[in-house]
C-alpha cells in the first residue's frame, strides 16, 4: 500500500499520495450521480405515507397503488403506445435519412442534415409550444397520432446521430460489388448493408423508445385526457404532492431504462467489434 | 471514327442523366423525415416568429418587445435564466473535470465499472432523477436527517423550493453531458505527448497544465457549450424543484400560454431565447465543430 502511495502514477505524473483528493473527490461525484437515482428504489418498498430512508416498515402498498388504479394503467399504455410507435417510425425515417443523406453527394445534404437535427438544439420548450400551435389547427392535440408524431421529430436527430456513424464505418464499395452482380440498390442494401450496420439500427431504436418514454415537456403541452402519458401524470402529481406512489413508478422506471442500457451496452461492444 | 464521338457524348449525357435522377431518388430516402420536421418545427416556428410581431389589437407591432424593455420583471427572467446556466455549467466543470481526468487516467476495466455512475443517470429519465432530489431535499429528507444528525445543523434547513435546491438538480441531470465529452478528449489524448514535455523537463505539473489540459480543452468546451445551451431552455426541473419561486424564461412561456393564452408575449420571449441559442452556437463556431458537438454524448 505504501509503496502505491509513493510510486508516482506515471513517469510523468506526481505520485498517487500527493493526488489521494482526486481519488476522493471523484468517488464523491460518482456518489454524488448514482446515489439520488438508486435511494428511489428501497423508499419506494416503504410502509409509510412519508418517504423515508431507510424505511422502517416495508410493504408493497405503493406498488398497489399504482397497479390498482385505472388511471395510472391508461397512461402507462398510452406511454407504451407511444414509445413503440415512435421507435418504429423514428427508426424507419431517421434511416432512410441517414442513409439518403450518407449516399447522395448533393450539396444540400449539410443543410439537411442541420435541419434533421435541428430539434436537438431548439429548446424542446419551444418545440412544444410550436407543436401545441399546429395540433390545435390540425385537431391532433391529445391524440396517440399527435404524441407520436411530435416524439419521432425528437428522436430523428438521434437515430441519424447513431445509423449515421454506422454507415460511416461501413465499406460502401461492398454495396457497388453486390449491384455490380445484379442485386438491385434495395436488395444490396437489404442484403448486404441492413445485416452489417443492424447493432447501430438496434441501438438507434433503443434510444428513439426511450426517448419517447420519458419525455415530458411536449407531452405537457400536447398530450391530455384519455391520451395522457405516464410522465405527464407524474409531473402533475409531482407538483401538487410528494405521492410515494410515483416512487413505485420511478422504480420500474428505472429497471426499464437500466434493462435497456445494458442492453445498448451489448449492442455496442458487438458494433465495435 | 467520326461517329464514335457523338455516340460516347450521348452516353456521358446519359450516364450524367442516370447518375443525376439516382441522386434524386437517394434525396428522396430524405422526404418523409423532412415532412415531419417541416410541419412539426419549421412551419410553427415561422408561424410563432410572425405571431410575436402582432400585438393584441391584432395589427403589425413591436409590442411584444417593448413589453420586455418595459417590464422589468422580464429582464429579472432573463437574467436568472443565464445566472442559473452559468451557475450550473461551473457546478458541472468543477466535478466532472476531475471525475473524467479520474476516469481516464485508471485502467479500463476499473474506468468501465465506474462509467456505470455516469451512464445510469444518463439513462434515467429526468423526471425520476428530479423526484429523486425533491424526497432527497424536503423538509424531513435524507439531506436534513444526515446533517442534523452528523451534527452540522440543528434545525431542518430548506434545501429546496428555493435556487440551491434547482442548481443541484440541474448539475445532477448536466453531469453527464459534460463527462462524457471530456473523458472521450482525454481517453484521445497521445500519451507520448506528457512522455516528451517529461523528457524535456517539465515538472508533473507543468505537464498538466501545458500539455494535458490545453489538449482536452476541445471536449471540455463541447461540454460546457450542451451543459449551458440546454440549461437555457430547461423546464422540468427548474418547475419541480424551484418550486414556483425560480422562473425561468421557460417557465415565463408555458404560463403566457397556458394560463394568459397571449400567443403574442410566448412567441417574443420564444423568440429571444432562441436567438440567444444561435448567438451562442455561432459565436462558439469560430473554436469548434459546432455540427458535431451534439454526436459525443450519443455516441457512448
Amino acid at each position: 500500500m505504501k509503496a502505491w502511495l509513493d510510486a508516482p502514477a506515471s513517469d510523468t505524473q506526481i505520485t498517487h499520495k500527493q493526488r489521494l483528493w482526486l481519488y476522493l473527490l471523484a468517488a464523491l461525484v460518482m456518489l454524488f450521480l448514482i446515489a439520488p437515482t438508486l435511494i428511489v428504489i428501497p423508499m419506494s418498498f416503504s410502509g409509510s405515507r412519508f418517504l423515508e430512508f431507510p424505511p422502517r416498515t416495508w410493504s408493497l402498498t405503493w406498488y398497489r397503488h399504482y397497479f390498482d388504479s385505472p388511471e395510472w394503467m391508461q397512461a402507462t399504455l398510452v406511454s407504451l403506445k407511444a414509445a413503440f410507435l415512435t421507435m418504429l417510425l423514428a427508426t424507419v425515417t431517421g434511416g432512410m435519412a441517414a442513409y439518403g443523406l450518407a449516399r447522395s453527394k448533393v450539396r444540400m445534404a449539410r443543410w439537411i442534415y442541420l435541419m434533421l437535427i435541428s430539434p436537438m438544439i431548439i429548446p424542446v420548450i419551444l418545440l412544444a409550444v410550436g407543436a401545441f400551435y399546429v395540433y390545435v389547427k390540425l385537431r391532433l392535440l391529445n391524440t396517440l397520432a399527435g404524441l407520436v408524431l411530435a416524439h419521432s421529430v425528437l428522436a430523428i436527430p438521434l437515430v441519424l446521430i447513431v445509423v449515421g456513424a454506422g454507415l460511416k464505418s461501413f465499406d460502401a464499395s461492398q454495396e457497388m460489388a453486390a449491384r455490380s452482380l445484379g442485386a438491385t440498390r434495395l436488395e444490396a442494401f437489404l442484403m448486404v448493408t441492413l445485416p452489417q450496420i443492424r447493432f447501430s439500427v438496434l441501438t438507434a431504436a433503443l434510444l428513439s423508445f426511450l426517448a419517447s418514454f420519458d419525455e415530458v415537456v411536449m407531452a405537457l403541452f400536447i398530450s391530455g385526457g384519455d391520451n395522457a402519458t405516464l410522465t405527464r401524470n407524474m409531473f402533475d402529481a409531482l407538483r401538487d404532492q410528494i405521492d410515494p406512489t410515483i416512487a413505485s413508478i420511478s422504480t420500474i422506471m428505472i429497471c426499464i431504462s437500466s434493462g435497456l442500457m445494458a442492453l445498448a451496452q451489448v449492442l455496442r461492444k458487438r458494433r465495435a467489434d | 471514327m467520326p461517329s464514335a464521338e457523338p455516340s460516347t457524348e450521348l452516353n456521358a449525357d446519359r450516364l450524367r442523366r442516370a447518375a443525376f435522377k439516382e441522386r434524386l431518388a437517394l434525396f428522396g430516402l430524405c422526404s418523409p423525415a423532412l415532412m415531419l420536421v417541416t410541419v412539426i418545427v419549421v412551419v410553427p416556428a415561422a408561424w410563432l416568429f410572425w405571431l410575436s410581431f402582432v400585438g393584441q389589437a391584432g395589427v403589425l407591432s413591436l409590442e411584444n418587445y417593448q413589453r420586455m424593455l418595459d417590464n422589468s420583471a422580464y429582464a429579472t427572467i432573463f437574467w436568472l435564466t443565464v445566472k442559473v446556466a452559468f451557475l450550473t455549467t461551473a457546478v458541472c466543470v468543477l466535478a466532472g473535470y476531475p471525475l473524467a481526468y479520474f476516469l481516464s487516467q485508471i485502467p479500463a476495466k476499473v474506468a468501465n465499472v465506474c462509467m456505470i455512475a455516469v451512464l445510469v443517470p444518463f439513462w434515467t429519465s429526468l423526471l425520476v432523477r428530479t423526484y429523486a432530489w425533491l424526497i432527497l431535499l424536503q423538509r424531513h429528507g435524507l439531506v436534513n436527517d444526515l446533517g442534523m444528525g452528523l451534527g452540522l445543523w440543528h434545525e431542518p434547513l430548506t434545501l429546496v423550493n428555493n435556487l440551491g435546491g434547482t442548481l443541484v438538480g440541474m448539475s445532477h441531470i448536466m453531469l453527464p453531458f459534460l463527462v462524457l465529452p471530456v473523458y472521450g478528449a482525454m481517453k484521445a489524448i497521445d500519451r507520448d505527448y506528457p512522455r516528451a514535455a517529461a523528457g524535456l523537463g517539465a515538472s508533473p505539473v507543468d505537464v498538466f497544465l501545458k500539455v494535458f489540459f490545453p489538449l482536452s480543452l476541445p471536449g471540455l468546451f463541447a461540454g460546457m457549450l450542451i451543459v449551458f445551451i440546454m440549461c437555457l431552455g430547461f423546464y422540468v426541473t427548474p418547475a419541480i424543484l424551484g418550486g414556483g419561486k425560480i422562473i425561468l424564461v421557460s417557465m415565463g412561456i408555458a404560463t403566457n400560454i397556458q394560463l394568459f393564452v397571449n400567443w403574442g408575449a410566448a412567441s417574443a420571449l420564444g423568440v429571444v431565447l432562441f436567438g440567444l441559442t444561435l448567438l451562442i452556437l455561432f459565436g462558439a463556431s469560430f473554436v469548434m465543430r459546432v455540427d458535431q458537438m451534439f454526436d459525443r454524448g450519443h455516441a457512448q
